[in-house]
């Protein structure tokens, strides 16, 4: 078992010609991925890494039947992209792309939740669920089949929580990178659920960083609905107040949303919190072999 | 992005909004004419920088004589104002508005925000303008109400009265406010706003509603389809390092620390800054390569860090995702020949062709720490900045 994805799940890859879709699509292929095609408006009929190119997602839910989209087109087209997939019926849309403006984002985020569909994403790294299928840009070879789920708004930062359960030898079940804009697809909440109801995570990680309330809220939900235990790492307690770092979603304002508010809410409601990023996966040991 | 009052006052007219007749300086000999221009006998003065508690800090004077208006041009500009918003520095005034001054029954309070958490854009009124907004929200706040908008639907003239009644406006005002309401809304959604606050909207001795002030940020991520507001862009309200890396594409933030850090993403940046403030050392900046990180991307990292005088090593932390590390290693080497790097450099590769990127830099001919491992490669760092 694992969450989103498995071996299983048809992925169909939006802006699939470009080439940053070109070089993360030959790696997913390469991990097993069962890409049935792509999405080029003006490039249908033509074949790219050996797979069916169409001008739309209609014609490709007739023909390869996908049941999950990977987004690679500009940030202005993406609104577009992810409308065009979740009116067909997509179920699961992972948007890499960053730089997706807000409003674009509201509007998206609440056709999507009326049609009642998954959305990861945008400005994330994608989702990989090791050994199965890999819809994203993480590198493959950091990751290892196991037990610990991860969540995480940041993409690098993801990987460095990989990495350390990996050389561990904990492993991930699926690992989701929701991504650091203001409006995202899914939230902690939403993928904190999946992992609670997966029977191969043990355990989860949650990596966090400064600016809104997603992490306080998370806490409260950890607290009443979480039985696994739940490690995290809040990103940007250096920070100085009022400066966006990089992420729009990475600033605190109003004093609001800072690295020790959220800290001090996930240890009230029974998170293991690492105090340093070097020490994700050895609070996780900590936690596990308790 | 943000805008200058007087900018932001610019598209208020643009939709409707009632601001006063107004006009903005570059040189002070100019103020003279200003005043005459917009005429009457007294008028108000605002240096145009981009932080708030200018009043507090004498950039905001009411004038009686155009003679007056020019001394406070040529005190202001060219300066820099410290408020309680700037750092210690300040923020230079490069501009001044001159308004005809406008008398004032009520102060009020109006912005609108997009909200993480409804994932609207939310507007937020209150009675009680002219003042800090966060204190009445915490002593007061039935004083306050929050309107959120759907996306679909737009704004309403029912949610328009429903302000109305928390600003105390009579059956006049609420006539006069609906249409501002939604005008403020169209504007927002056209021009691509994150923020828009009104502080304070006042209404005048004869009745009306009318917008002091107007502060305005606009959604980088959407300047490419605004181009009009990109025309308003003013670099000079922001740290010149920052901007350089702005135009870049890097994301660059100053910061009062020794140790440059050249990471690539924000998430890692700021958990590379956490570990060597862990570890006991004190970042230099945050700077943020991207996930495209090309060797002409890299040196100009390399440039702006070592802008700084104060940095005396550098920490490249680098874990490749989209990047790879051997693109990342011959951009570091590119980089330290042609800035000639005569500080040490502490290296961290993971990821995408780490080995290869490792080997790189260790066949190099250059003094570099290559170190794999994040905890070891701060520590490294903080001891050679001491």
């Amino acid at each position: 078992m694992s969450i989103l994805v498995n071996k299983d799940t048809r992925v169909i890859v939006q802006g699939f010609t470009g080439s940053q879709a070109t070089l993360h699509s030959e790696q997913a292929i390469e991990y097993g991925t069962n890409i049935v095609g792509g999405i080029t408006p003006g490039k249908g009929g033509q074949t790219h890494l050996g797979k069916p190119v169409f001008d739309t997602m209609d014609e490709a839910v007739k023909s390869v039947k996908p049941n999950a989209s990977l987004i690679f087109v500009p940030a202005p087209f993406c609104k577009d992209s992810i409308l065009e997939a979740a009116e067909s019926g997509i179920e699961l849309i992972v948007c890499i792309t960053e730089g997706v403006p807000t409003l674009d984002m509201l509007d998206v985020k609440k056709r999507v939740d009326e049609l009642g569909l998954t959305l990861i994403g945008p400005n994330c790294p994608g989702l990989i669920t090791p050994g199965e299928a890999k819809l994203g840009i993480m590198p493959a070879s950091i990751h290892m089949q196991g037990s610990i789920g991860i969540i995480s708004r940041s993409g690098t930062l993801t990987y460095e929580a990989v990495k350390q359960t990996t050389d561990l030898g904990f492993g991930q079940s699926s690992c989701v990178g929701i991504g650091g804009d203001p409006i995202p697809g899914s939230s902690f909440i939403d993928i904190l659920e999946l992992f609670e109801n997966d029977p191969q995570t043990k355990a989860i990680v949650m990596v966090g960083e400064i600016g809104g309330t997603a992490e306080e809220d998370a806490a409260e939900f950890i607290k009443n609905n979480v039985s696994k235990p739940v490690i995290s790492y809040i990103a940007g307690q250096t920070a100085p107040a009022g400066k966006r770092m990089g992420h729009a979603g990475a600033i605190i304002a109003g004093g609001k949303g800072t690295a020790a508010d959220k800290i001090s809410k996930l240890k009230e409601c029974g998170v293991h919190v690492a105090d340093n990023l070097t020490e994700i996966g050895s609070t996780v040991a900590k936690v596990i072999n308790k | 992005m943000n805008l200058h009052e007087f900018q932001g006052k610019e598209l208020f007219a643009q939709y409707g909004l009632p601001v006063s007749n107004s006009k903005v300086i570059y040189e002070a000999e100019d103020a003279f004419k200003a005043c005459r221009d917009i005429g009457g006998s007294k008028w108000v003065v605002k240096a145009q920088v981009h932080a708030g508690g200018r009043g507090k800090a004498g950039g905001v004077e009411l004038v009686d004589t155009p003679e007056e208006a020019t001394s406070f041009a040529k005190k202001w500009l060219g300066k820099r104002l410290i408020t309680y918003q700037t750092d210690e520095k300040g923020q230079l005034v490069n501009s001044v508005l001159i308004e005809e001054c406008t008398d004032i029954a009520e102060e009020l309070y109006l912005s609108a925000v997009i909200d993480r958490e409804s994932q609207r854009v939310v507007f937020i009124g209150s009675s009680e303008g002219g003042v800090n907004i966060e204190e009445v929200a915490k002593n007061s706040p039935e004083k306050i109400i929050y309107e959120s908008i759907d996306p679909l639907c737009g704004a309403q003239g029912f949610q328009a009265r429903k302000i109305a009644k928390v600003l105390k406006l009579n059956n006049e005002q609420t006539k006069q406010f609906t249409p501002m309401f939604k005008n403020l809304m169209k504007l927002f959604v056209e021009k691509d706003l994150s923020l828009l606050e009104i502080n304070p909207l006042v209404i005048t001795s004869g009745g009306l509603l009318h917008c002091l002030d107007a502060k305005i940020n606009i959604d980088s991520n959407a300047i490419y389809r605004q181009p009009e507001i990109a025309q308003m862009h003013d670099p000079s309200q922001e740290d010149p390092r920052e901007s350089e890396a702005a135009k870049n594409d890097l994301s660059y933030v100053s910061l009062d620390g020794n140790i440059g850090c050249m990471v690539n993403g924000a998430g890692l940046a700021m958990g590379t800054m956490d570990t060597i403030k862990y570890f006991g050392g004190n970042p230099a900046n945050f700077l943020d390569v991207g996930g495209t990180a090309t060797q002409e991307r890299v040196s100009k990292a390399f440039k702006i860090i070592l802008d700084d005088p104060e940095v005396r090593v550098v920490l490249v932390n680098i874990f490749g995702g989209i990047v790879r590390c051997d693109l990342i290693a011959e951009g570091v080497l590119a980089a330290i020949e042609e800035v000639g790097v005569e500080i040490p450099v502490v290296v961290r590769l993971e990821g995408n062709n780490a080995d290869l990127g490792s080997e790189i830099l260790s066949k190099a001919n250059i003094k570099i720490e290559s170190i794999n491992n994040l905890g070891d490669a701060a520590k490294k760092a903080v001891e050679l900045a001491k």
